[in-house]
């Protein structure tokens, strides 16, 4: 019904092309060891000033 | 605001529209249009991102609500580096490998075109009113500050905003959202710069001893509307409804050269979410201190529609608010001094007399603050569609900043709220071209001119649509605050709908479709029970757990106990 131009195909786990970053999973735990110091950082920082 | 500002804010404004519509002008190609340019880069499609969700409501209000309720909101966005982190992995490989333009595009593959039109009529139900709102709320208070009519301002914002999304579509849309997000950069720090100049070196302990700071608040009770846990589980599920789901969203990253450009952009705004809206609400909290410490500081921030009362028959009354509230303010900044005094001099038990008494201050302050909100609306019922914690950036803006960078504050406003806009239009014509018109058109689905046609077409219908829904909403002081309940409460649904599809191969169309119309029946049962008995009600954030799951469950008890379907075409599913 809605023939959209399909794209040229893809893989789906192509190398992120980050320095530092082999694979996708890694850039994934990177960003959740952020967000888990961002949360921590956010914890000390109520201790101090509350 | 003087020549300089209108300078800076027209310049700015018109010079980014006029660039983004001149760019994009000789777009022709549906892909392109729908979709953005093919060679757009990680940078640009996190920009758009961000600038799609950030309204002006972000800069706006939310320093304000800071202001008046201290930073604890930040949490609400706890899950949104989760739920991108799960929209990379899952859901925009997925997007690109079937080349799908719209979200539900998809569920028409997955499961049937019955689900993909509940999906699409979902979406375009919430977001083109919503669109109407993206316009409203920001242009009443502007409007209000700056004695600019209302409807002028209300059309001229939305006129601006259809004439590039229209020309450009996708392309121009994420062209315009990175400029619009470097003025709105450049202009919040410009802000906060000047703002720290304006304050003592212990503001931070200020704005922590009078209860500001709380940013995390580990209590498991449900009732509270933010905590780590709502902020976590509940915004989770609620970043994967918007960020994977609504069409606003999904335009903006599933263009790009690459697979790598989406992801990259989408982990862009998963790092840099939650520091840049701590950023905007420690700048709320500092204006508090700010506030506190100012002689002079009005008792409510919306003074235009306060002094018009204070020059009215009931003037007296007004005045005799103001005068207590002067003196509840000088005292209360005499009992700040008093606590910064002992806190220095790490005298402890002097130093929690000294709390305690401006604790009594505070809340005597917050008394008369209550009361003036209470008569003037009781006096001036139009009070009551904005409130005053919206008027204190503004009124910092323009009573602080200097001429020029009040122009500049001022772009922001309205570079946020185009982009914003924009990014909704967009999503809006899209949706209407892909996955209702076409679907009754299928044939037409072969002319990209006219598919290019009738997408600028809607676009610029939705765009009329949303000008004449801000006029109207004008008239009709509740209605926003019902949208927004409107719009938090059927995400859910729709988000246990693509989880099904994503998650649960076996499950076909017709189980999944009536377990989302059974889903949104159980989460508005919760809603309209929580709001009947208001002891009971818990925090809006965990409809959004609850109604994914239930749509989810509803899904795998349906299947089965259904007959099995026979699928008319063999699809490649993920």
């Amino acid at each position: 019904m809605t023939p959209a131009k399909k794209p040229e195909p893809e893989p789906a786990d192509e190398a992120p092309d980050v320095p530092g970053f082999r694979t996708w999973r890694g850039v994934y735990g990177f960003v959740f060891a952020v967000f888990v110091a961002v949360v921590v950082a956010l914890t000390v920082f109520t201790r101090a000033f509350a | 605001m003087n020549a300089i500002d209108w300078l800076v804010l027209l310049g700015t404004i018109l010079g980014i529209v006029a660039y983004g519509t001149w760019r994009t002008r000789h777009t022709d190609n549906l892909s392109t249009y729908l979709k953005g340019n093919s060679t757009t880069k990680w940078g640009t499609i996190g920009l758009s991102v961000m600038a799609t969700q950030a309204s002006t409501i972000t800069y706006l209000s939310l320093p304000g609500v800071a202001s008046e309720n201290g930073i604890a909101f930040i949490q609400n966005y706890f899950g949104l580096p989760l739920a991108l982190i799960v929209v990379c992995a899952v859901f925009l490989p997925i997007y690109r490998k079937l080349g799908v333009y719209t979200a539900y595009e998809y569920l028409g593959q997955r499961f049937d075109q019955k689900t993909r039109l509940l999906g699409a009529g979902l979406f375009v139900l919430q977001r083109g009113l919503q669109a109407g709102i993206t316009i409203y709320a920001p242009a009443i208070i502007l409007a209000t500050v700056l004695g600019w009519r209302l409807d002028v301002t209300i059309v001229c914002t939305g006129l601006l905003a259809i004439i590039y999304t229209v020309t450009g579509g996708s392309a121009a849309v994420n062209l315009t959202q990175k400029w619009q997000m470097a003025v709105i950069f450049g202009g919040m720090v410009t802000a906060f710069v000047v703002l720290l100049t304006k304050l003592p070196a212990d503001a931070l302990h200020i704005a922590g001893a009078m209860g500001k700071l709380n940013a995390v608040d580990f209590t498991p009770d449900p009732k509270l509307r933010y905590t780590v846990w709502t902020g976590i589980v509940g915004g989770f599920f609620l970043s994967l409804s918007y960020f994977g789901t609504d069409q606003s969203q999904v335009q903006r990253y599933i263009g790009g050269a690459r697979l790598r450009e989406g992801r990259l952009g989408l982990m862009f705004n998963a790092v840099l979410k939650i520091p840049m809206q701590f950023f905007i609400v420690i700048l709320g909290a500092l204006l508090f201190v700010f506030y506190q410490l100012q002689p002079g500081t009005p008792v409510l921030f919306n003074q235009t529609v306060w002094q018009q009362q204070i020059n009215g028959p009931q003037g007296a009354t007004f005045r005799a608010i103001e005068e207590k509230h002067a003196a509840l303010h000088a005292d209360k900044e005499t009992k700040i001094r008093a606590w910064v005094a002992a806190h220095e001099s790490g005298d402890a038990p002097a130093e929690v007399a000294a709390r305690a008494a401006l604790t009594a201050a505070q809340k005597a302050s917050l008394a008369v603050r209550n009361e003036a909100r209470d008569t003037l609306q009781a006096a001036d019922p139009a009070a009551k569609k904005t409130k005053d914690s919206d008027y204190v950036f503004i009124s910092f803006i323009l009573t602080q900043l200097p001429h020029g960078v009040i122009g500049l504050l001022l772009a922001v406003m309205f570079s946020s709220a185009l982009s914003s806009k924009a990014g909704e239009l967009n999503a809006l014509g899209t949706t209407s071209t892909i996955d209702l018109w076409r679907h009754f058109r299928p044939l037409a689905a072969h002319d990209e001119v006219r598919n290019v046609r009738v997408a600028k077409w809607l676009t610029a219908l939705w765009g009329f649509f949303a000008i004449g829904f801000a006029l109207f909403v004008s008239s009709a002081e509740n209605l926003i605050e019902a949208l927004n309940i409107v719009a938090s409460i059927f995400y859910p649904a729709l988000l246990g709908v693509f989880v099904v599809a994503f998650f649960l191969k076996h499950v076909k169309g017709s189980a999944v479709f009536w377990a989302a119309i059974a889903a949104q029946i159980v989460v508005l049962a919760i809603f309209f029970f929580g709001k009947a008995y208001p002891a009971r009600e818990i925090g809006y954030l965990w409809l959004n757990p609850i109604g994914c799951a239930a749509c989810v469950l509803f899904s795998l008890g349906l299947q089965t106990v259904m007959p099995r379907e026979v699928k008319p075409l063999s699809v490649s599913e993920p």
